[in-house]
């Protein structure tokens, strides 16, 4: 059963260089990991590190119970797809497709079927004697995925396979790809900043920032429960509103207004409160979590509106997502907030509050295993 | 009205001067370059009396032209014999600038070397210093390594001069060699070698032909080293025997079997170069643009 296990990762360039710190996670048969990350934050040195491009400081990686990390990546059996295709320019597509097979020794028939299989699931077979530089950026692209699907490898590494392409196009081919992936047994790893991409095509996702792994889950579980601030902020778009505010005994204190605060120990003097723009609403007759404020900045996102509001007794800024038909008068608005959507997060560490009644209700509402 | 036919009569005449101006220009240009060249051939096709005739004769009759001088030079002198030494001297000298200096650059493009700039400021110093000025020493060493009379002799210095200029345009044709080619080959499987001749040197061809052709010229041309260097007369490269065409008598100046040697000898550039044209550009202006 192919499987791919890292462990304890670490890869020091030099002491202030530490692009990955210590990352242990697992990738199961017919998994499709997701290492999601703003740029820097060691998500493509992670998968050259399981590519064995780059060798780990410290740490292993382990592919179906053998530990490769000291093995070349020609002898890992595993395919990668790179951001620029990396297409040999002087090979046809057939070529470029049948040259892992052939570094193998396999006999000619068979890596004949092969590249004609692939080539017909990717509709690639009318371009089999172009070059690349005749093809356009989309079939290249294909030819790219060719290449690393006719290898059958234990594993496969995609690094950010979609970026090069149109909007249209990426949307197109992400379908594609969660098409052709999901037929695959073989563990997946995906990496991408785009987070539409991590959240339509992985079963799980790793969200990664300064080396670290900021929380490992299911996209539902990313996107409902963030594990921290960070990943609060990082997943979600629009942005999560993202507010530091006093706390007065079980209160917080938001302009002229009071949010309870969730059951703690301790009261903390400051809490930081996120609530996503899709979680706030022009207030309805039985609302009971509610503030005042005035709109100074709507943006027509075409489906919706999103509109900034300035709240009442402080200059913090809270923004909300309205469906594009709600009509609202003048420039002061009242809004409300559902409870149940606020996650607080410490102040310090930057963690969630663990808050018991309700994650508990959301644990049996979404287990963790989705696929 | 007036004013508008006045502008349109404006318009037509700078159009004009434009197409006047254009085609003379090219045309001085033109002669102005290829002038001595074109003089050198003419020269190297008229008879005697032609050639130190006064007024200088441009266009000959057909009574005024012949092959004699080109027939002279394999006749009286072996010609064949020295375009074979400067055809030997020249690829052996441009393989081993190549051969040394591709993998130099390779390893100085992707290697994080400690030291590099240090490395590649030494390899630019060797180009900055004038090559008559190492002929001095040069001259000791073929002494005491018995190299006089030698191919070796012009080889070897030919291939040391022209390895700085192939390591440099090498080096900064491979660094813009997308990494990601390299990887991926290492990722389908090829070792080291397999990649580096499969993968890296078809794509390099244009620019290992580019410094190749630089390397080639430079050491087809060279005189000082092959003058001193080489004394035994069956080795003797084109421009040595070039310049030591002698006629008859003290006095006379053989113009035009010179004129003929220095045909014959930039004949074979020219072809290389147009052969390699498309190549040469592409090596020049590899990576200029996104491609």
């Amino acid at each position: 059963m192919p499987k791919l296990e890292l462990q304890n990762l670490n890869k020091t360039y030099t002491p202030k260089v530490i692009p990955v710190k210590d990352i242990s996670l697992d990738v199961d048969e017919g998994e499709f990991l997701t290492l999601l990350g703003p740029s820097g934050c060691g998500k493509s040195t992670l998968l050259r590190l399981i590519a064995g491009l780059e060798p780990p400081t410290r740490g292993n990686v382990v592919i179906n119970g053998h530990d490769v990390s000291r093995i070349a990546p020609g002898k890992r059996n595993i395919a990668m797809v790179f951001q620029s295709y990396a297409l040999y320019p002087h090979m046809t597509v057939y070529d470029n497709i049948a040259a892992g097979l052939r570094l193998r020794k396999m006999p000619s028939d068979e890596i004949r079927r092969r590249v004609e299989e692939v080539a017909q699931k990717l509709g690639l077979q009318n371009l089999m004697d172009r070059k690349p530089g005749q093809m356009s950026g989309g079939q290249r692209q294909r030819v790219a995925l060719g290449r690393a699907l006719v290898r059958q490898p234990d594993v496969f590494l995609l690094d950010e396979p979609l970026s090069n392409l149109d909007a249209l196009l990426r949307e197109q081919v992400r379908a594609d790809l969660k098409q052709l992936f999901e037929k695959q047994q073989a563990p997946v790893v995906y990496v991408t900043h785009d987070q539409t991409e991590a959240m339509t095509l992985s079963t799980k996702v790793a969200v990664l920032y300064d080396g670290n792994l900021q929380q490992l889950a299911s996209p539902q579980e990313i996107y409902m429960r963030p594990a921290n601030q960070f990943v609060a902020g990082f997943v979600g778009s629009p942005q999560m509103n993202l507010l530091t505010l006093n706390c007065e005994g079980n209160n917080a204190v938001l302009g002229d207004f009071r949010i309870p605060l969730p059951n703690l120990p301790t009261p903390p003097s400051q809490i930081i409160m996120g609530i996503r723009p899709e979680d706030v609403h022009l207030v309805k007759p039985d609302d009971k979590l509610m503030i005042q404020g005035q709109i100074f900045l709507v943006e027509n996102l075409g489906m919706q509106n999103l509109i900034s509001v300035r709240v009442q007794g402080t200059e913090m800024r809270i923004r909300a997502l309205l469906p594009a038909n709600q009509r609202w008068e003048g420039e002061d608005v009242t809004l409300s907030i559902a409870p149940q959507a606020i996650h607080w997060f410490d102040i310090k560490t930057g963690d969630r509050v663990p808050l018991r009644d309700r994650d508990h209700r959301f644990h049996s509402h979404h287990p963790e295993q989705v696929a | 009205m007036t004013i508008s036919q006045n502008q349109l009569s404006q318009e037509a005449a700078t159009i004009n001067w434009r197409k006047i101006l254009l085609p003379i220009s090219v045309f001085l240009v033109v002669v102005f370059f290829m002038g001595p060249v074109l003089w050198q051939v003419l020269t190297s096709f008229k008879v005697n009396s032609a050639i130190s005739a006064v007024p200088a004769i441009y266009f000959p009759t057909p009574n005024q032209l012949t092959l004699e001088h080109y027939q002279s030079l394999f006749v009286r002198r072996p010609f064949t014999l020295y375009i074979l030494n400067s055809a030997l001297v020249s690829i052996t000298s441009t393989l081993l600038a190549l051969a040394l200096g591709a993998p130099a650059a390779y390893a100085l493009a992707r290697l994080r070397l400690p030291g590099e700039n240090i490395i590649l400021a030494a390899v630019l110093i060797v180009t900055l210093f004038p090559a008559v000025l190492l002929f001095l020493g040069l001259l000791e060493v073929v002494r005491t390594t018995h190299l006089g009379n030698n191919y070796l002799a012009l080889i070897l210095p030919y291939a040391a001069i022209n390895l700085p200029l192939t390591i440099l345009v090498m080096r900064s044709f491979f660094q813009q060699l997308p990494k990601d080619l390299e990887d991926s080959a290492k990722v389908d499987g090829y070792n080291t070698i397999q990649m580096l001749i499969q993968i890296v040197l078809p794509m390099t061809l244009p620019a290992l032909v580019t410094t190749g052709i630089l390397t080639f010229i430079a050491a087809w041309n060279e005189f000082i080293f092959a003058l001193t260097f080489i004394t035994r007369e069956s080795m003797k490269t084109i421009p040595v025997a070039t310049a030591q065409l002698s006629g008859a008598s003290v006095f006379e100046i053989p113009y035009g079997p010179i004129a003929a040697a220095t045909v014959l000898g930039t004949l074979p550039l020219v072809v290389l170069v147009l052969l390699f044209q498309r190549k040469i550009v592409q090596g020049l202006t590899a990576g200029a643009v996104k491609g």
